[in-house]
């Protein structure tokens, strides 16, 4: 992360996109930046509060981020604001009408798509708000592009008076590259002029707006078609003509360097006519864009001949492995070679064991998804977050996820919608902090004025664990570590009407407390919430205890602990024995990886032969594990 | 070399072992050559133990940032089996530079799956050149286990199309702004990587003689 004296300008710093972003914002004079986090957008923001002069802020979501940013542009202050895809489903009820009143000050937009899902609930395109809000958009990319395109949006939002969006996917957000940087050029803010007929979006007011939004249309689509973001590369092998953009224009230079190509960086409204003059000088054209056919299906409405998505998958990177053998088949040519080890055709994977991510060692959810998987006949809905993770081994203790914050609403529709057989389950929500904070509380207010019957496990680790620790209104810190009023929980879900009884805050490293406690909470007929108050362990205010180990000759093979599924628990041998009763079973003999373990505690409880002992440190300790 | 000829590095590993910030310091001893580099890995979720695979391409001029299945000049892997998991990414007949260390995840301890028995032997078995030593242990050794990244770094010195000499000064460089009193260790570090390198080598080839 670049530190707080920034760089100086001209210097060639390895960046990735996100650093790159951060450094441009910077650059342009921008004075307001606010984002929710969210993979693969996060450490946009985390950069930019490290420069000076610049106003930053983690918001409760991304539609607070959105505003906080409009807010700022039409005080005239150039603004920033970021998320990932799935954020601008939350963000985009403002979008869509800031997008008829425009801005005054520039305003830039960074949208991170997860094309190839490395850790989201869904793939989807966001290239699809430029065209919905009738919004210009960029698409950068590598590192360099990021950073140029960051500068250009700020202008072309200034001269437009509209906010530009950025379209990055994972593959710009996350790689690292040669960035030459600049210096910083301070923008005053120009002042909030009252104009009511433009900032107050009645419907006559806003009926007025909308044919100078198609005026704007018009002249930003004449700017596409001069825009030198706009490339066009020559190449002597004209068969196939190539229409690209973002990570996916990389794939295509490197995979068919002969091949002439179109690059769009301003891709959103589509340069038509720039492309239908470049159709002209190959045989065929194919568009290769990720991940949605947008601009193929604009091209074909426009007449011009071309080939996407009936070639290349609408799934995925549409990198060189996946491009190759598409235009080979296309041309009729053998598929490529140069990629045969061992004569196969393609090189065949080992087959490892899938190593899925897990929760850290002595993370405070393990004691609730321990607990969980105690429980019969219950449906728990589940939420986004670490939390997420309960879903798969040894917990299995979740049984849905859909958005942020859904978690709630799903509750309350499992429970009003349930069926016959279903009268006696008790259902359950599991949701974060930062979730709840930032979209579970209306629907847990939304259990409470209707009469769900609903027990809420609200997992209160002061951080959002699940981007990298960082700081919500619920951990008392801002973004800069600064003190900050810190939200109650149990009074914020009092005052939504959960009754004081039902209100438990717990302790989640004390297991039989965890366990009565909701126990008795299920089988009460009406809305409980649990909160449990231990933070997470990648934060300062976790407290590293003295670690434990396995007295070898004690553990009987249970495996009790390690159905708590911490990572440093580790089974050192198997064996199958025949129960008195007939039964057979099977012993897990474990160890515990001592300097992994933090020693919080929670496998020791379940351990019934006390064969988990505090750890003699004077001994060497244990590091890898066989 | 031709002109345009990209050098792939591929390391691999699991979320906190330091694969990232080692490709990252490959990446810059590149750079400081005044190549063009890109990097790039998927992990986002890294944090929690995850699979890590980490992309480092240098040259005249670098496009796709992304090393295909099948050409990558070399494969440093920081555990066993996530070597083996990778192996079908490098050339026909590769190298691979890997760490014996076997960390076993929670779907294994639970079995629902197995580790490999002999992972070594699988990717030798695939037609790749295998140099392999407990870089752990030797960071152990050494003192302090987050040496290992500096170990393995010293195993791929003699590897490069580079001096080993560049790779360190990258190495010190980082250490000398960040932690100043860890320059010397990681000096020591670097070293016996390349000591285990050579004489994993000599092994690997006492055993095609043999
Ligand atoms: C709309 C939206 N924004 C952002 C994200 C990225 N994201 C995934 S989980 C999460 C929050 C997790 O925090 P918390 O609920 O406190 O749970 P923890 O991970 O700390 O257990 C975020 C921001 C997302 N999936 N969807
Ligand atoms: S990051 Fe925090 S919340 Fe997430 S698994 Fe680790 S300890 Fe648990
Ligand atoms: S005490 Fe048990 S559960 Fe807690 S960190 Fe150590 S091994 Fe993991
Ligand atoms: S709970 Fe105790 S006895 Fe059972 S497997 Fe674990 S250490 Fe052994």
């Amino acid at each position: 992360m670049a530190a707080v004296m920034p760089q100086p300008a001209a210097s060639r710093l390895l960046l990735s996109g996100n650093e790159a972003v951060a450094r441009a914002v910077w650059e342009s004079g921008c004075r307001v930046a606010a984002a929710y986090p969210g993979t693969p957008s996060t450490e946009m923001l985390e950069v930019i509060s490290t420069y000076p002069d610049i106003y930053a802020e983690w918001s409760v979501n991304e539609k607070v981020s959105l505003e906080v940013a409009i807010g700022a542009a039409f005080a005239g202050s150039r603004s920033f604001c970021a998320m990932k895809h799935v954020g601008m489903n939350v963000a985009s009820d403002a979008l869509m009408t800031l997008t008829l009143t425009g801005v005054v000050g520039g305003l830039v937009i960074a949208i991170a798509d997860d094309v190839g899902l490395s850790s989201s609930q869904n793939e989807q395109d966001s290239r699809y708000w430029g065209r919905f809000a009738h919004l210009p958009m960029f698409e950068p990319a590598d590192s360099q592009e990021a950073y140029e395109m960051t500068k250009a949006a700020f202008d072309l939002s200034e001269g437009f008076q509209c906010p530009v969006i950025l379209r990055m996917t994972t593959r710009i957000n996350h790689v690292k590259a040669l960035v030459t940087v600049g210096e910083r050029v301070a923008h005053a803010a120009t002042g909030f002029k009252k104009e009511p007929a433009r900032w107050v979006m009645t419907p006559a007011g806003a009926g007025k707006r909308i044919p100078l939004m198609f005026e704007r249309d018009k002249a930003l689509r004449a700017e596409a078609e001069i825009s030198p973001l706009n490339i066009v590369e020559t190449g002597k092998d004209r068969r196939v003509g190539f229409v690209s953009s973002g990570p996916a224009w990389m794939h295509v230079r490197e995979s068919f360097p002969d091949a002439p190509a179109l690059k769009l960086g301003f891709s959103c409204p589509v340069p038509i006519e720039k492309i239908r003059a470049f159709a002209a000088t190959v045989d065929q054209l194919v568009v290769v864009e990720e991940v949605e056919p947008l601009v193929e299906m604009e091209l074909k409405a426009a007449g011009i001949a071309c080939l996407g998505k009936d070639i290349l998958p609408r799934q995925g990177e549409l990198a060189p492995n996946v491009l190759k053998p598409a235009i080979a088949k296309l041309l009729g040519e053998p598929e490529p070679v140069g990629l045969k080890p061992l004569g196969r055709a393609t090189p065949v994977p080992a087959s490892v064991f899938p190593r899925p991510p897990t929760m850290c060692v002595a993370c405070p959810h393990l004691g609730v998804y321990y607990t969980l998987s105690q429980l019969k006949n219950i449906t728990i809905a589940g939420d986004i977050g670490c939390y997420t993770l309960g879903a798969g081994h040894p917990w299995n203790a979740l049984d849905t996820t859909i958005s942020m914050g859904a978690s709630m609403g799903i509750a309350m529709g499992l429970d009003k919608g349930r069926a016959e057989a279903d009268k006696d389950k008790r259902i359950l929500a599991v949701i974060g902090d930062s979730t709840f904070l930032h979209m579970g509380m209306q629907g847990l207010l939304d259990i409470v004025y209707n009469g769900g019957n609903v027990t809420v496990l609200l997992l209160d680790n002061r951080a959002v664990g699940m981007t990298g620790g960082q700081a919500n209104p619920g951990s008392g810190k801002g973004i800069h570590g600064q003190e900050t009023p810190r939200v109650d929980f149990a009074k914020l879900v009092e005052s939504l009407g959960v009754k004081k009884e039902r209100i438990h805050v717990v302790d989640p490293y004390q297991l039989p407390v965890l366990f009565k406690t909701i126990r008795e909470e299920v089988k009460v007929p009406e809305v409980s919430v649990i909160i449990t108050n231990q933070p997470c362990v990648l934060i300062d205010d976790y407290k590293k205890q003295q670690p434990y180990e396995v007295i070898a000759y004690k553990c009987t093979g249970c495996g009790n602990c390690v159905d708590v599924g911490c990572p440093a628990i580790h089974v050192t041998r198997r064996e199958k024995v025949i129960k008195p009763s007939g039964k057979e079973v099977e012993l897990q003999f474990v160890n515990i990886e001592t300097a992994a373990c933090t020693g919080c505690g929670l496998c020791v409880q379940p351990c019934a032969p006390e064969a988990i002992v505090h750890a003699d440190l004077t001994k060497p300790m244990r590091l890898v594990r066989h | 070399m031709s002109d345009n000829q990209v050098t792939n590095i591929l390391v691999v590993g699991i979320g906190g072992q330091g694969v990232m910030t080692a490709t990252e310091i490959l990446a810059e001893a590149a750079i400081a050559l005044g190549h063009d580099a890109k990097k790039t890995e998927v992990a986002g979720m890294a944090q929690r133990g995850g699979v890590v695979s980490s992309h480092l391409r240098f040259g005249n001029k670098v496009l796709s940032p992304q090393i295909m299945a099948g050409q990558a000049d070399l494969l440093v892997g920081f555990e066993a089996a996530e070597t083996m998991r990778w192996c079908h990414y490098l050339k026909p007949g590769g190298l691979v530079l890997m760490n014996t260390a076997r960390i076993v995840p929670p779907v294994v301890d639970i079995g629902l799956y197995d580790y490999p028995a002999d992972p070594i032997a699988e990717i030798k078995s695939r037609g790749y050149r295998v140099h392999a030593f407990d870089a752990m242990a030797i960071a152990m050794e050494l003192g302090d286990v987050r040496l290992g990244n500096t170990v393995m770094l010293g195993a791929m010195a003699d590897h490069l199309p580079f001096p080993p000499q560049v790779l360190l000064d990258a190495i010190l460089k980082r250490f000398s702004q960040r932690k100043p009193h860890m320059v010397e260790v990681n000096r020591k570090a670097f070293e016996a990587g390349r000591a285990a390198d050579k004489a994993a080598n000599q092994l690997s080839h006492a055993e095609a003689a043999a």
